[in-house]
């Protein structure tokens, strides 16, 4: 008998499991609000250091990023993302995760066109529109200044 | 012969002669793992990037089977072989020292039954006497190139499936012994709208019931008539959804159904998620498994319906939905 | 007290920042890079408007970690730019602002490249 594409599509829908929710969003929660613990840790190691806030914010950021760098390396980042998923995601070490993965997995491809040409392949976006979305802004500043 | 619609009968009744198996590590701890004939604990088997590394599992399983048949290169006249990647690259590097004429296949997750059936059609109408059928997946190759990179830290969703590291050949000569090919259909495309790449075994799930049925109608046989109706990866969903299809005639097939992907994994213990996918999953689970059991006639009819997803990251990401296709190799005892 | 309340606020917030981000992954088909830029574009839209600003006053890491965070240096440091150079300043301060993170993410990513075998998740 066949079906039409929108009866298989309620068939899909009816075999498919959902995500079970009651263990993602808690795992997520949990892991994401730690990673922004140490991060808070770090900011006030560095401001107990003399740093000022602006570079505390800076130098932690960086911190993040090595651990991060350095996890994904050892191959833990992943494992540990399988439990967080938005928990590792969202917070800046999802974004080095992102950075690193591919520089890591494509120098097969060599140190050009592997590893530096495929390192943004995943975070390219991020930096596009984010930086796309600070342009805009900067320049609405600048026309409210003139006004 | 040709029946109709895409069933062709091989009246010479060919044999498999000879066939091996050849898996990575996780799939040597599921439940099959003491079946294959060669397994390893290191995924990349001493090679520099993943591509060779599926390609030497694949020369594995082809050298392997040559030498439990007794054959020696030039004894085979023609291979079909196949796997995920693009210009079927492992197929192609696997077999660049053989000296065999050489036909690379891609049919996704489908390839095993695809280069089996053409194999068998080669030796039937004594094109060759000799064939072989190789295909293999690769975890790692496969996971960079469909989706992210391994060390990437994604959520896999429920529906996704587990590329398999593992590779299978079977060589098919004319009638001598069993495992006899007795028939084979093609598979037509079907597309039913799915564009969730994660769901694989729904895009598939209509390929499978289409070209099952359509073997059952052309060869005039019940789901009764076999002891074993093996689809390729379709997984716990394609499952699901192929065991739901055929109750809408009226048809049930679950007590002569199994499906690879479900054999190949635990699915619990070995955290895959909906089960395993690619060439080397259906390949590996018949090479290692199902022709052996034919051989020693605990199983006397089965029907091998491989699935593929032709799943093209570039007109996915354009909204296009994913085809599916299977074809069917009916191996008999008898 | 305060020292832990600073943490559980970080704690809570961030978490929260993430919950949302579990919720767009799981309810809908946002893929994560998707997800990624949103938060990013949603930083700077909020840093703009001087509404992220509190948040990360009150939460301090737990807003300044997740993407948004980053969203909202990049706003900052074109609002600092545009001050002090004008239209110029709307070209230059994302990237000033970003620099240590994402030179950051490019030079492990070497090192990384460089030091570290290839992943196998099979084995």
């Amino acid at each position: 008998m066949k079906m039409t594409n929108a009866e298989y599509d309620k068939l899909t829908k009816k075999a498919s499991p959902n995500t079970k929710l009651y263990l993602t969003l808690p795992k997520a929660f949990v892991i994401g609000g730690l990673i922004c613990c140490l991060g808070q840790a770090l900011f006030n190691l560095y401001s107990y250091w003399g740093l000022n806030e602006m570079n505390a914010r800076s130098v932690t950021s960086i911190t993040l990023i090595f651990f991060s760098a350095f996890l994904t390396g050892f191959g833990l980042y992943d494992k540990i993302a399988k439990h967080g998923g938005a928990g590792t995601l969202v917070p800046i070490t999802g974004f080095a995760n992102s950075v690193v993965a591919p520089a890591l997995e494509f120098k097969t491809e060599g140190f050009v066109l592997g590893t530096a040409a495929k390192m943004f392949i995943i975070a390219g976006p991020v930096i596009v529109y984010g930086i796309a979305a600070s342009v805009i802004y900067g320049i609405i500043l600048y026309l409210f200044q003139l006004m | 012969m040709l029946i109709k619609d895409g069933t062709i009968a091989l009246d010479s009744l060919p044999s498999v002669t000879a066939y091996a198996s050849a898996a990575g590590k996780m799939e040597s701890e599921g439940p099959l793992g003491k079946c294959f004939d060669f397994t390893t604990q290191d995924n990349t088997l001493g090679e520099v990037s993943w591509e060779k590394s599926e390609s030497k599992l694949q020369q594995i399983a082809f050298t392997t089977a040559l030498s439990k048949g007794g054959f020696s290169q030039k004894d085979i006249d023609v291979m079909f072989a196949g796997d995920l990647l693009n210009q079927c690259v492992s197929s192609s590097s696997g077999a660049k020292d053989t000296n065999i004429p050489f036909v690379g296949l891609f049919g996704a997750c489908s390839t095993m039954a695809e280069s089996l059936a053409l194999a068998g059609i080669f030796v039937d109408s004594k094109a060759a006497n000799n064939a072989a059928a190789v295909t293999s997946s690769h975890f790692c190759s496969a996971e960079r190139q469909f989706r992210f990179p391994v060390n990437y830290g994604g959520q896999r969703t429920p529906t996704a499936q587990w590329t398999a590291t593992a590779a299978g050949c079977a060589i098919v000569s004319s009638h001598c012994k069993p495992p006899y090919i007795r028939s084979v259909t093609i598979g037509k495309i079907n597309d039913m709208g799915v564009t969730d790449a994660n769901n694989m075994g729904a895009a598939m799930a209509e390929a499978a019931y289409d070209t099952i049925s359509r073997h059952l109608a052309n060869t005039a046989q019940q789901v009764s008539d076999f002891d074993l109706i093996l689809t390729g990866d379709l997984g716990q969903v394609g499952s699901d959804m192929l065991k739901e299809l055929f109750k809408r005639d009226g048809v049930d097939i679950s007590a002569v159904h199994n499906d690879c992907g479900l054999m190949l994994y635990d699915r619990e213990k070995q955290d895959v998620h909906a089960g395993g996918s690619g060439c080397g999953c259906s390949a590996s689970v018949l090479c290692g498994c199902i022709l052996k059991q034919i051989e020693q006639r605990t199983l006397k009819n089965v029907l091998f319906a491989a699935t593929g997803a032709l799943m093209s990251p570039t007109i996915n990401q354009q909204g296009e939905s994913i085809p599916g296709i299977s074809h069917a190799v009916q191996l008999s005892a008898q | 007290m305060e020292m832990f309340m600073e943490y559980f606020w970080a704690f809570v917030i961030g978490g929260a920042f993430c919950l949302v981000g579990q919720l767009l992954i799981d309810l809908t088909k946002l893929t994560p890079a998707r997800i990624l830029v949103a938060y990013v574009v949603a930083g700077v839209v909020l840093g703009g408007c001087g509404v992220y600003e509190p948040i990360v006053e009150f939460a301090g890491a737990g807003a300044t970690v997740p993407l948004t965070g980053f969203g909202y240096a990049l706003a900052e440091g074109v609002k600092k730019a545009v001050a002090e150079d004008g239209l110029l300043g709307a070209f230059t301060g994302g990237f000033t602002a970003g620099a240590a993170g994402l030179t950051a993410a490019v030079v492990f990513g070497i090192i990384v490249a460089l030091c570290f075998k290839r992943g196998d998740k099979t084995s």
